[in-house]
């Protein structure tokens, strides 16, 4: 698969391959559109890799099954669209409270409910952030092209496993079904992390130790390699048994969220372009990146100080790219999404009164074309210049 | 002879949370001797659970234990099988959990055939959240969620995982001890899907709601109503009513799933896949 | 208590809810209720059965062969 020569790729084939690149050995799942293609290309690419796979009987289980494959030492992925997603939330909770390493992929499709099956939109931001229920901080990574979909994928795995936590990969259907000739990067380019293992013998391992630094994150013994050691979604003490004590309740919840902001800077930032002297900004990110960043190019065309500022990390929220947007005091920032507004919202929190915060939005399917964001550049440049 | 409990149990963590009575602590018990019987390494066996009072025996277990959503410990043990074929996997579940919540699970784990021991603590109740009927409760019991009595059907869990294939199954009772031990043994021993359905007895949610108000009536109503495997193919409908049998109900052994995905490897790396 | 039988019941009262069981099931009245929890009464009398053992729901009593000590 990796060299040189340029192969067409679809998104969602490009997501396996990025996957059994970083390691991926179990896959488990449940046929569901956009998504579906991943489930198929997993079943026929893993037992040629020595990995597995398995259809489950719903989407519940199949993000059990990952969870249990990676308590086992696996790279365990799952992949579905948003009803299977909602289905999922309640172990994605287990996953993020039991710190077990796994990588989700969510390819949006309209809803809510079964929606439109075939047809793109970015409608699962919110499920994504908070789908889970309590206190918890997610990752989620949302690509924007076919190489991009590889790539995140590997890097997905590498955040999973070092921070011990699952990693929503947020594609949608624009870009999970989009074919493109790409060059996948040789393997020796790539940077693959594995899981750290314990260096305690069995009777001082804590699977759950708190250093107090949240740079410090226990390493995950595999079931089976004489750690005997207990796993539960009960809240738990530093040896991973329940604990009714509040102290010792608000501690570890604060701790599996810190160990996530403490490493935000560490995950993939923004993709920044024409931002220096920009006065109007587009935040976009996923599919619809795309058509913002050929009118961010229009624009330029056109003269007009238009920039792209697309988040590449969706959750936990990027502030950095627009508190330096905000500086330079812009005439607007346009926020285009294929839902009725969600990323738009911690993109008003940040901006607050500086400038108009304008959601450019699209249901039914429609992609949300570049003229459409053109013409939204314009406005807001005419409005800007005319107050 | 007696069970050397300190390797077996977490005994630092006893006395457990179940009610005094409890059945569960029969069932763990019976649980542990089949593992020492059977000579599974301690360290090669992982115990997994959903959620309800039979749910928290892995936490007193010393292996490696999972304790997870409800319904759910099906599916995660079939990830950890999946992943590591090498590992012993035994589920413990109750009736609500395996039966309720996670009843497409059960039938599913039957019909792939993987190898996991299912134990299902089946105490007819659910007791966790305090005596709510369950699929399991018999008609006319009373629930906290039947106050004039079970008005649904229950279920016969081993007649339902035979429907779904299941080549492996036995049931005993918290009463029968000796006899449920070596259900479990058997189970442990088998290679495909094994399941195990374990009576056993809630006095305080079930008892004392239905005339049984000590822990012993309770087991003597177990007793009472199990019939050895052996007779109950001669019993008539009118006979049966009331009852249930006990011992191997099915034992047709079947190649066991991990297994049969070995040669699906065999086979990918021989073809390149079709796709 | 010098004993005949060969086997020796030992009772974890930390562990014991008292739920009376073991004594229930004993068939050789070997242990009594000291007014729930179980003292035994007359070890010389145990055939090592185990049924009291296996029946405690809370591992908290144990038949042991004297030799096993």
């Amino acid at each position: 698969m990796n060299g040189s020569k340029p192969k067409l790729l679809q998104g969602n084939e490009a997501c396996v391959e990025g996957a059994i690149a970083a390691g991926l050995k179990f896959f488990a799942g449940y046929p569901i559109t956009p998504s579906t293609e991943i489930a198929e290309l997993c079943a026929a690419r893993l037992p040629q890799v020595g990995g597995k796979f398995l259809q489950m009987e719903d989407e519940i289980a199949s993000m059990a099954a990952i969870c249990g494959a990676s308590l086992a030492g696996r790279k365990s992925m799952t992949a579905t669209s948003g009803p299977g997603f909602s289905l999922k939330q309640e172990n994605i909770g287990f996953a993020v409270e039991a710190e077990i390493p796994c990588v989700v992929v969510d390819v949006q499709r309209v809803g809510p409910s079964t929606g439109m099956p075939t047809s793109a939109a970015q409608g699962d931001v919110m499920q994504a952030r908070w789908g889970t229920h309590g206190d918890h901080e997610i990752v989620v990574l949302s690509p924007s092209s076919v190489l991009e979909a590889y790539t995140l994928t590997v890097t997905a795995f590498n955040i999973a496993e070092e921070l011990r936590t699952p990693v929503i990969l947020l594609m949608d259907e624009m870009v999970g079904h989009l074919r493109e000739k790409v060059v996948l990067p040789e393997k020796s380019e790539l940077v693959v992390r594995d899981r750290a293992k314990p260096d305690l013998p069995p009777g001082q391992y804590k699977p759950y130790a708190d250093y107090g630094d949240p740079a410090k994150i226990a390493p995950l013994a595999a079931f089976g390699e004489g750690y005997k050691y207990h796993v539960t979604g009960l809240t738990h003490g530093e040896d991973g048994f329940p604990t009714n004590n509040p102290q010792a309740g608000a501690t570890q919840i604060k701790r599996i969220n810190d160990k996530i902001t403490y490493r935000k800077k560490d995950l993939p930032q923004a993709e920044e372009l024409f931002t220096d002297d920009a006065e109007v900004f587009v935040f976009s990110f996923g599919g619809t990146a795309r058509s913002a960043k050929k009118a961010v190019r229009d624009a330029r065309a056109a003269g007009l100080k238009a920039g792209l500022i697309r988040p590449v990390t969706i959750w936990p929220f990027l502030e950095e790219p627009l508190l330096k947007a905000k500086a330079k005091k812009p005439k607007a920032v346009i926020v285009p999404e294929m839902n009725l507004g969600q990323i738009v919202r911690p993109v008003k929190r940040v901006i607050g009164d500086t400038c108009p915060v304008v959601g450019l939005n699209k249901l039914g399917g429609q992609y949300i074309e570049p003229d459409e964001i053109l013409e939204a550049v314009k406005e807001a440049i005419l409005r800007g210049s005319a107050s | 002879m007696a069970l050397p409990l300190e390797k077996y149990l977490r005994v630092g963590k006893l006395p457990h949370i179940w009610c005094p009575g409890c059945g569960h602590g029969i069932v763990t018990q019976a649980i542990i001797r089949a593992i020492d019987e059977t000579g599974l390494d301690t360290e090669e066996t992982v115990i997994v659970s959903g959620i309800g009072c039979s749910s928290r025996a892995p936490g007193y277990m010393n292996f490696d234990t999972l304790h997870t959503t409800h319904g759910r410990a099906i599916p995660f043990a079939t990830g950890i099988k999946m992943a590591n074929p090498e590992l012993n996997v035994i589920v413990i579940t109750g009736d609500g959990d395996a039966a309720a919540i996670g009843g497409n699970h059960l039938i599913h784990a039957a019909r792939r055939n993987i190898g996991l021991t299912v134990v299902c603590f089946n105490n007819n109740i659910y007791g966790m959240t305090s005596g709510q009927y369950s699929p399991l409760t018999p008609r006319g019991s009373y629930a906290s969620t039947a106050p004039y009595g079970m008005f649904e059907r229950p279920f016969d869990l081993c007649e339902l995982v035979k429907g779904a294939g299941g080549s492996f199954i036995a049931r005993s009772t918290a009463y029968h001890t000796r006899h449920l031990t070596n259900m479990i043994k058997e189970a442990l021993k088998y290679e495909g899907f094994s399941f195990v359905d374990a009576l056993s007895q809630c006095p305080t949610y079930y008892g004392r709601r239905n005339r049984l108000r000590t822990p012993l009536d309770m087991l003597n109503w177990l007793r009472d109503r199990a019939v050895p495997a052996s007779s109950w193919d001669k019993m008539t409908p009118e006979e049966k009513d009331g009852k249930f049998p006990i011992g191997i109900l099915v034992n047709q052994p079947s190649t066991e799933l991990t297994k049969v995905y070995g040669e699906v490897m065999v086979k990918a790396a021989a073809e390149g896949g079709r796709g | 208590m010098v004993s005949d039988s060969p086997y020796e019941i030992a009772v974890n009262e930390k562990w014991c809810k008292k739920c009376g069981l073991c004594i229930a099931f004993c068939p050789k009245d070997v242990l009594e209720s000291d007014g729930g929890g179980p003292i035994v009464k007359a070890p010389s009398q145990c055939i090592g059965c185990l049924l009291c053992e296996m029946h405690c729901p809370d591992f908290a009593i144990t038949v042991k062969r004297r030799a096993e000590k």
